[in-house]
């Protein structure tokens, strides 16, 4: 292999659960306060996904108090403790921005039909 | 100051203690082997002469032998390796001045032919300058060789990218040397100081250095302490 891409392999974070655009994702983040660090969940549906590599970052989109709350994070960041999927969902764009200019029922994402047994209703 | 020739790898990001994302180019830069040393008492300066890669020494005798690419070497390339106990002349030679360091009286470090550099003279938060050269542009405007503003785009205005008045009319009568002009950008040796270490990998021969180095992928670069 690429010696360059072979730079890039110590970074990778192997237990990253392949998530994609459209899962409601649960990422907890590793948050310093003075001395203690503790971990801060932050869920929301994944919008985006882009970048390849150890630079690759994704997009989560929650509204809060009724203001929508965007936060970015690289894949690969020791800064994230763990990122469970708490949903699947059937969407039909790679880029989810559309969800920005609706709100309320309008932006209910379809559970994903699973193909093996999954416990996820519709 | 001593250095290391290396090779642009390209640039990636790395994550630090902090978890904060770091720009950094990677260098591959395999041992260097000390061609040359000159003493002060024969130049009036000392410094290492060392190489990188192989030049090509014959044709290749097989068809699927690989040899360097490029002309054969000379016979004089040959020789000057020779001297220095390597079978091939390396493709790049380059000159490092090691009496340098500052301070009034500086320390020189002693070098002799038959030795190699390595990446590990460097260590992770070190400043180093790294030389290279830059993309070429080719003939280009003011605005992109310079950063000149250029003019208006609208508002009846018809000098959209030119540099404007070149200076005053008969008294002086000509132009000021040093003008900024129009012309050949880019592929001019370039050296970038203060950037910081951030990663040394001994075993694979790579230096991984903050920000962006002049010159593409692939391109030779030298990679200096700070002295």
């Amino acid at each position: 292999m690429h010696p360059f891409i072979e730079t890039q392999k110590e970074f990778i974070r192997a237990d990253i659960p392949p998530f994609r655009p459209g899962d409601t994702v649960r990422v907890n983040v590793r948050v310093k306060e003075g001395e203690k660090e503790r971990l801060q969940a932050f869920e929301g549906v994944c919008i985006a996904r882009r970048g390849s590599g150890v630079s690759e970052t994704f997009t989560v989109r929650k509204v809060s108090n009724g203001v929508g709350v965007e936060r970015i994070f690289p894949v690969h960041s020791p800064m994230i403790g763990d990122i469970a999927v708490v949903r699947r969902g059937q969407v039909r764009r790679a880029k989810l921005y559309y969800l920005r200019e609706l709100s309320g029922k309008a932006t209910r994402i379809r559970a994903k039909k699973s193909r093996t047994q999954d416990t996820t209703e519709e | 100051m001593i250095g290391i020739i290396g090779k642009k790898l390209g640039m990636t990001q790395i994550f630090n203690e902090a978890g904060q994302q770091i720009p950094v180019t990677v260098v591959e830069a395999p041992p260097n082997p000390v061609v040359f040393v000159n003493e002060k008492e024969r130049m009036g300066y000392a410094s290492v002469q060392l190489g990188y890669g192989q030049q090509r020494m014959r044709r290749a005798s097989k068809s699927n032998e690989r040899t360097p690419r490029g002309r054969r070497a000379s016979k004089a390339e040959v020789g000057h390796a020779a001297k220095a106990g390597l079978e091939a002349p390396p493709a790049v030679l380059r000159s490092f001045r090691i009496d340098d360091a500052p301070g009034k009286k500086p320390e020189i470090p002693s070098y002799k032919v038959g030795d190699v550099v390595k990446v590990d003279i460097f260590a992770p938060g070190e400043k180093v300058k790294v030389t290279g050269t830059s993309k070429g542009r080719g003939f280009q405007g003011v605005v992109k060789r310079y950063g000149i503003g250029g003019g208006p785009n609208t508002h009846g205005n018809t000098k959209h990218r030119r540099p404007g008045s070149i200076g005053p009319g008969t008294d002086p009568s000509r132009v000021i040397k040093g003008k900024k002009m129009p012309g050949h950008y880019g592929a001019a040796r370039h050296t970038e100081t203060n950037l910081r270490v951030e990663k040394i990998d001994v075993e694979r021969n790579l230096i991984y250095i903050r920000g962006a180095v002049a010159g593409p992928t692939n391109g030779i670069l030298l990679v200096r302490k700070q002295g």
